[in-house]
C-alpha cells in the first residue's frame, strides 16, 4: 500500500443517498479469484446501458470528471455487502477518497485496507460540495483537514491506528502477526 | 460490577488487547466461515506471505453464492460460466492446501453458510462469529458476536484468529406484546428497519429484547438477526435461553455429556444484566406489526401488505424526496397507491434470510393445493433442510402447485449462479435486499416473508397471506 499524505483533486460528486455496494459493483463481477482490474466494472449499472455503450448522463463518462479523485457521494454510501471488490473496483479506477455524511461499517473498514480514504463530514460542509461539482479539494491525513473549494478546511474523524496505517503505507496483518505472543496466551487462558 | 450487556460480555471475554486511544482492540474469533466468492483473495495473501492458518478447526467453509441449483447433468454441474466454476474449484484446492473442513457441492454437503454453520451446530452462544459476507449477523440469534467481514480481514483472521476493532455502540430494539396470527420474524423485522432506516444503526450492534422477540423459534430469529445489517447495523443478538439450547442439543458440533451440560451453565450467564444500558433505545408494538413488503429499491422503503405507495411530494426534504422519486421511478411503481394487486412475474422463496424449513412451512401452507400463476422458485437453505422439507413432503407441495424445487444455494438473492430475473420484471422474493439489480440487472425486488411470497405465486400480484390460509 503506497503512504497517503496529501490528496489534491477535483471532485466527483454523486449525490444520491444509501448506494449499496451492489450499485458501486453488481454481484456477477464478483465471480473473479483475483481483485485486478475491477475499475471497468465500477458502478456498471448506472455507467453501461445494457448493451456495453457508456451512458452519457453518467457522472464518471462526462468529460469534465476525467482524472478527478476525490469522490462525493450522499448519505450512507458503501451500504449492503461486504464484498471488498467495492474498494477494489473505487480504487482501480483511480479514487483516493469518498467524502460522505455517513459511510457504511464495512466499507469504511475496507477502503482503509486499500488506501481508500473515508472521509465524514457534517452536512453543511458536505452540501459545498454537492453545489461545486468539479470543484478542487485538498485532504491532510497528518492534520486530518479537507480544505473545500471556498477556502474553508474541517476537520474529519479517522482513529489513530488507522491514520498511522495509511501515512505509513502499512497494513494491519504486520501489527496482528506481531501480537502471536499475546494471541498464544489468550488461547492458553481461554480456549479450551 | 456494573452491569453488563449480552454484547459487552461477549466482547469482554474476547479481548486479547483492549482498545487504547492509539490501537484499536484486538478481538479473538472462536469461528471464521467461508465461502468460495469473498475467500480466494485471501488465501493468496497467505501464499503471497507463506502464511499457514492460524486454527484450520476453527475455520469451516462451504460454497453457496456460485454454486448451480440444479443437480448434474451428464455428470456435470450446470454452472453458468466458466469462471463461477473455477471460484467453486479454487475453494476446493485452498481448503486442500490449508486443512479446512469443506462442505462441498460435489459431496452434496454445500449450503447457504448462514444456514449450514447453525444447523452444525458450529454456531454457539458467546461466541464471536465472522464470514466475509454481510448477513453473518444471522449468527447473533444464538447470543453470539457475529458480523461480516472484508476478504483483507479474512486473511486477517486465517493468519492470526483475531480481528483489529474498534467497539461498537449499542440499540436495544425492543418488540413488546405478541405478534398477531400471520406475523413472522420477516415482518418484524422489515419494520423495524422502516422505523431505524438504512443507515439507522451504522457503527451500533442491535440487541432484541421483549416479549415478541422471545416468542420466535430460532429460525425466526435467525431471520431477524440476519437483516441487522440492512439497518446498517454489523451485528444483532438475542439473548440465548431454552428455545436456543433445545434447538443446539445433539448437533454434530454442539458439545455433548458433561462439557453440555457445562457450556449451557456458561450460556446461561449471557443475557444482557438486569439494568444495563443501551446507548439508544427503539420500541415497537409487536401486536400492531402487519405482513411487511418493500416498494422501493433498499430495505427501508417497506409498508404493510396493506398499505400505500408513498407520495415523494409528502416527503420530509428535498433529499428525501429524491430518494423517493429515484426508487419510484426504478420500481415503476406510482405514488398513492395501494401495493396490494401490484402484478408480479417472479417468486422467490429461499436465501440465508429465509431458506430454513419453518420458512418452507410456511410458504407450502400457502401453496398447499393451489396452483402458482407465476415462475416460482423454491431453495433450501441446505441439503439438511431440503432432505427435512422431502420428509414431510413439502417438495410435493411445491412441485403440485408447479413450483421449482431446486439444489441449496444463494440462487435468486444475489443472482450470481445463473439464477436471476429479467429486466423490468418484478419478484417478490424472501431474500434480503431489494437493491436495484440485485437479483439481475433491470430487475425489480419487492421483499416479504415466505407466506407473502407464497401468496403472490398463487394470486400473481402482491395479496396478503392472511386473506388466503385456511384457519
Amino acid at each position: 500500500m503506497e503512504p497517503i499524505k496529501i490528496i489534491e483533486s477535483r471532485t466527483v460528486v454523486l449525490p444520491q443517498e444509501n448506494v449499496d455496494t451492489d450499485q458501486i459493483i453488481p454481484a456477477r463481477f464478483l465471480k473473479v479469484t483475483d481483485k485486478k482490474g475491477l475499475g471497468k466494472a465500477l458502478f456498471s449499472d448506472w455507467r453501461y446501458a445494457p448493451d456495453g455503450t457508456p451512458k452519457p448522463d453518467f457522472v464518471l463518462n462526462r468529460p469534465e470528471t476525467q482524472g478527478a479523485w476525490v469522490l462525493v457521494a450522499g448519505d450512507n454510501f458503501g451500504c449492503g455487502s461486504s464484498r471488498e471488490h467495492a474498494p477494489w473496483a473505487l480504487v482501480d479506477h483511480g479514487f483516493q477518497a469518498v467524502i460522505s455524511t455517513r459511510i457504511a461499517d464495512i466499507f469504511r473498514n475496507n477502503s482503509l485496507k486499500n488506501g481508500l480514504l473515508p472521509i465524514v463530514i457534517d452536512p453543511a460542509s458536505h452540501a459545498k460540495l454537492l453545489a461545486a461539482p468539479g470543484a478542487t479539494v485538498r485532504v491532510d491525513l497528518e492534520a486530518r483537514t479537507l480544505a473545500l473549494p471556498d477556502g474553508s478546511k474541517v476537520e474529519f474523524p479517522i482513529d489513530a491506528f488507522s491514520r498511522y496505517c495509511l501515512l505509513n503505507g502499512v497494513d494491519e496483518l504486520g501489527f496482528l502477526l506481531s501480537k502471536q505472543d499475546a494471541i498464544a496466551a489468550y488461547e492458553r487462558a481461554r480456549v479450551a | 460490577m456494573a452491569p453488563k450487556t449480552l454484547f459487552e460480555k461477549v466482547w469482554d471475554a474476547h479481548l486479547v488487547e483492549a482498545e487504547t486511544p492509539e490501537t484499536p482492540a484486538i478481538l479473538y474469533i472462536d469461528l471464521q466461515l467461508i465461502h468460495e466468492v469473498t475467500s480466494p483473495q485471501a488465501f493468496t495473501e497467505l501464499r503471497a506471505r507463506g502464511l499457514k492458518i492460524r486454527r484450520p478447526d476453527r475455520t469451516l467453509a462451504t460454497m453457496d453464492h456460485s454454486t448451480p441449483t440444479l443437480p448434474r447433468t451428464n455428470g456435470r454441474f450446470p454452472f453458468v460460466d466458466a469462471q463461477a466454476e473455477a471460484q467453486v474449484n479454487q475453494l476446493y484446492a485452498n481448503a486442500a492446501e490449508f486443512g479446512v473442513e469443506l462442505h462441498g457441492l460435489a459431496e452434496g454437503q454445500n449450503g447457504v453458510v448462514h444456514v449450514l454453520g447453525p444447523e452444525l451446530g458450529a454456531t454457539q452462544p458467546g461466541m464471536t462469529v465472522v464470514c466475509g459476507d454481510s448477513h453473518t449477523a444471522t449468527h447473533g440469534a444464538f447470543g453470539a458476536l457475529a458480523f461480516g467481514i472484508g476478504t483483507s480481514e479474512v486473511g486477517h483472521v486465517l493468519a492470526t484468529q483475531c480481528l483489529l476493532q474498534r467497539k461498537p455502540r449499542t440499540i436495544a430494539v425492543r418488540v413488546d406484546g405478541a405478534l398477531a396470527k400471520g406475523v413472522s420474524a420477516k415482518d418484524v423485522i422489515l419494520a423495524i428497519i422502516a422505523k431505524l432506516g438504512v443507515g439507522g444503526g451504522t457503527g451500533h450492534v442491535i440487541e432484541y429484547l421483549g416479549p415478541a422477540i422471545r416468542g420466535l423459534s430460532m429460525e425466526g430469529r435467525m431471520t431477524l438477526c440476519n437483516m441487522s445489517i440492512e439497518a446498517g447495523a454489523r451485528a444483532g443478538l438475542v439473548a440465548p435461553d431454552d428455545v436456543t439450547f433445545q434447538w443446539l442439543a445433539g448437533r454434530p458440533k454442539a458439545p455433548q455429556g458433561a462439557a453440555w451440560d457445562r457450556a449451557v451453565a456458561a450460556w446461561r450467564k449471557l443475557p444482557s444484566d438486569e439494568g444495563a444500558t443501551y446507548d439508544r433505545e427503539i420500541t415497537l408494538d409487536g401486536s400492531r406489526i402487519e405482513p411487511m413488503i418493500t416498494f422501493g429499491t433498499n430495505p427501508g422503503q417497506g409498508i404493510p401488505v396493506s398499505g400505500i405507495v408513498p407520495d415523494p411530494a409528502a416527503a420530509g426534504d428535498a433529499q428525501a424526496r429524491a430518494t423517493l422519486e429515484n426508487a419510484l421511478r426504478y420500481m415503476g411503481l406510482a405514488p398513492g397507491r395501494p401495493i396490494r394487486g401490484q402484478k408480479v412475474d417472479v417468486v422467490f422463496v429461499g436465501s440465508c434470510t429465509n431458506g430454513r424449513l419453518e420458512d418452507l412451512r410456511e410458504a407450502a401452507r400457502v401453496m398447499k393445493g393451489r396452483k402458482v400463476k407465476v415462475r416460482s422458485l423454491v431453495v433450501p437453505g441446505s441439503h439438511a433442510v431440503k432432505r427435512a422439507a422431502e420428509a414431510e413432503g413439502l417438495d410435493r407441495i411445491f412441485k403440485d402447485a408447479g413450483a421449482e424445487w431446486r439444489e441449496p444455494g444463494c440462487s435468486m438473492c444475489i443472482a450470481m449462479n445463473g439464477d436471476h430475473i429479467e429486466r423490468g420484471q418484478y419478484c417478490v422474493s424472501t431474500s434480503n435486499r431489494n437493491f436495484e439489480g440485485r437479483q439481475g440487472a433491470g430487475g425489480r425486488t419487492l421483499l416479504a416473508s415466505p407466506a407473502t411470497a407464497a401468496a403472490a405465486a398463487v394470486t400473481g400480484a402482491v395479496e396478503d397471506p392472511r386473506r388466503l390460509e385456511v384457519a
